[in-house]
């Protein structure tokens, strides 16, 4: 039993940073603006915070310091996506391009700053993030056990950002007009939707949650930071197109590879997997493999955006 | 008409330029906040490290070999409307095939044995471009998903492999190709080297330089390159031409792959003194393909010069660390003239329309927006 509640304690480290980043991309699309910068704008997020938390933690121990780096992640991550924004909305630019501009910018700027600033290019930090048990909750059989012992805040976090997602696009004005941006920005405009105004704000969003996505990725998993997130803002991307645009589905797609990520991960501590002797490098694999063989399936119905990756000209109809 | 067009290609070169010259600038900057009293001379080793002597540029024209083959297969799909992010995948599996072959295949005489690597690397560069080829055509995925995808699933391969069957442990590399594999080096060691250290160009910059040019003979000449393009401009109108745009996707990506695992194999054919290094990291020269096709246009003659280009600041930047400064401020310079070459497809579109000079549509694009 422990080992279950192994696996879902380590599968939860691995979800969460997918879920969140995906969401942010999820408002960037829905509005209209492919965002493939999501990779540097977690490493920018990621570093800043780190950073932050290297710098405050003599002073300001505990889940304070956490919730004040998820902020600064934030800011960061709004920060870097802007430029992404100006090129998409302002200068109608083709979109990937400037995604992969900032994606390459980013792990050379994040090196080249902490150089400059530590000496070295890592970043280290105490983890005194983790809670060992939730008072209260961690003392529910099963349940107490699997989801609120061994964990982070920023678990939780996720989840909320996940349920408000779902509120904001589905259940606010706001939502409702970033959407049709990104299905017939015409129409939205005719109505009077300030489809520039929305489209940054999609990217804005995506930004500040890519940024916290690339923290919450680092701190469970590792004490320092070296200017990566191993990929995994293309995975949430993936995880994006998978999840057919809507929220509800793309927790389920970042569960389904937060699974699969994890056993990658950890299957060393599992005895059985051991035993059957596989290189590591296939239990790598298999996350990527998986993904390609469920898109082959679940990719003929797409439903994205319509006007995504497509820049609006207010002049052409 | 001739001359419209040869202006839309002025404007692109003219375009390219001022996004290096940006890029260049901000460089400077950067340099100048991390350490001003040696930001000139950093910046002047950016700009003049190629060239300041025969060895450093025979290094240029080496580093240029792959990224001119990654930038070749970047550009190809390019034109075919697909991003093919994949190149790092492609190039990997194609460097293995290459070494691999090189080191255990004794058996074939001389230079056959280069040439078989090459081949090989192609083809195997060719199935793991083919696989987003297929899944975009037939099953509507994503190219940049499975290509990503496709990088991840090559890099484990390639290190399980490595491990399994290729691996020089002492230096957690793979074993390095015979002599009979290495690439001939058409005497460019005599002439690209200072005192007893040649650099370590050779032949692989020719073939490159060659395969560009047949590319660009493909695509403008005959009826298939006419085909591709035309899926790349407009995918609907080119199916009601009576193109099959499934084929052209398919072939396109194959293509494309193809010429990132020759980039692979030369570069590891090259007899250099290294194997490949077993990372967790995608290969670099892989996603150098992306800046090098950007800034070429997707033309592949522009590729070429974009490589050396690039490949120029790269080896500016090696010699720039003597002041001190991080080799990263290359990366920073090259994201810079990236996201300005994005604009730069704005200018061109501006430009078409109004059919002005670009100094005047350059002045008009801050009224124009919003």
């Amino acid at each position: 039993m422990s080992l279950v509640y192994f696996i879902v304690q380590q599968t939860m480290y691995f979800v969460i940073p997918l879920l969140i980043v995906a969401l942010g991309g999820l408002f960037a699309e829905r509005s209209g603006v492919i965002n493939i910068a999501l990779e540097g704008i977690m490493i920018v997020g990621a570093f800043a915070s780190i950073l932050f938390i290297h710098f405050v933690q003599k002073f300001l121990p505990g889940q304070p310091v956490l919730l004040l780096a998820i902020i600064v992640a934030a800011l960061a991550g709004m920060l870097t996506s802007l430029p992404h924004a100006y090129a998409a909305i302002n200068m109608r630019a083709d979109q990937t391009i400037s995604g992969t501009a900032i994606n390459i910018f980013a792990p050379a700027f994040v090196i080249f700053t902490a150089r400059m600033i530590l000496g070295v290019q890592q970043v280290d930090f105490l983890n005194q993030f983790r809670i060992d048990s939730v008072p209260l909750l961690g003392k529910i059989p099963v349940l107490g056990e699997l989801f609120f012992q061994k964990t982070y805040i920023t678990t939780y976090i996720g989840i909320a950002i996940l349920v408000l997602s779902w509120f904001a696009l589905y259940k606010t004005r706001f939502g409702l007009r970033l959407m049709a941006c990104g299905e017939h920005p015409q129409a939205a405009d005719s109505v009077g939707i300030n489809v520039y105004k929305m489209r940054y704000a999609g990217v804005l969003i995506s930004g500040a949650l890519a940024g916290v996505g690339g923290l919450v990725f680092v701190i469970p998993t590792s004490t320092n930071f070296n200017a990566t997130v191993s990929g995994y803002g293309f995975l949430a991307l993936a995880v994006l197109i998978f999840g057919q645009w809507k929220p509800w589905r793309i927790a389920g797609a970042a569960f389904f590879f937060g699974v699969m990520k994890a056993i990658s991960a950890i299957y060393s501590g599992i005895p059985f997997l051991v035993e059957l002797g596989i290189p590591s490098n296939i239990y790598k694999m298999i996350p990527y493999v998986a993904t390609l063989i469920v898109l082959a399936f679940t990719s003929k119905k797409s439903r994205a955006p319509k006007a995504e990756g497509v820049p609006y000209d207010k002049g052409s109809r | 008409m001739k001359k419209l067009k040869n202006n839309a290609g002025l404007n692109s070169v003219a375009a390219s330029l001022m996004a290096i010259l940006l890029g260049l600038i901000v460089g400077f900057a950067v340099l100048l906040i991390a350490d001003a009293r040696n930001a000139l001379n950093g910046f002047g080793a950016i700009v003049t490290g190629g060239l300041s002597d025969l060895k450093n540029f025979g290094q240029v024209l080496y580093y240029a070999t792959p990224i001119i083959m990654t930038g070749l297969s970047v550009g190809f799909a390019f034109k075919t409307g697909l991003f093919n992010i994949g190149a790092a995948g492609q190039y990997m599996v194609g460097a293995f095939v290459a070494v691999f072959v090189g080191a255990k295949a004794t058996f074939l005489p001389g230079h056959l044995h280069w040439i078989v690597a090459i081949l090989l690397a192609a083809v195997i560069g060719a199935i793991w471009g083919m696989v987003p080829g297929l899944m975009k055509a037939f099953c509507n995925v994503n190219e940049v998903i499975t290509c990503i995808m496709m990088n991840y699933i090559g890099l484990n391969l390639m290190n399980l492999l490595i491990r399994s069957s290729l691996f020089d442990k002492g230096r957690n590399q793979s074993l390095q190709p015979v002599a009979s594999a290495i690439l001939p080096k058409f005497g460019f060691d005599k002439i690209f080297t200072v005192g007893a250290t040649p650099s370590s160009v050779n032949s692989g910059i020719v073939f490159a330089v060659l395969i560009g040019i047949l590319l660009y003979i493909i695509l403008q000449k005959t009826t298939f390159g006419y085909e591709l393009k035309a899926c790349g401009f407009n995918r609907n109108a080119a199916k009601y031409a009576g193109i099959n745009e499934r084929r052209s996707i398919i072939l396109s990506m194959v293509i494309a792959g193809a010429l990132a695992g020759v980039g692979g194999a030369l570069y590891y054919l090259s007899g250099a003194g290294t194997g490949i290094p077993i990372t967790e990291e995608l290969a670099a020269e892989g996603f150098d393909g992306i800046p090098v096709a950007l800034l070429g246009m997707s033309n592949p003659i522009g590729v070429i010069f974009a490589g050396i280009f690039i490949s120029y600041l790269k080896v500016g930047g090696t010699t720039m660390q003597v002041y001190g400064f991080a080799p990263q401020i290359i990366s920073i310079i090259t994201a810079v003239i990236i996201y300005f070459s994005a604009f730069s497809l704005f200018f061109k579109g501006l430009l078409g329309r109004l059919g002005k000079r670009p100094v005047k549509a350059e002045k008009q694009k801050g009224g124009a927006v919003k």
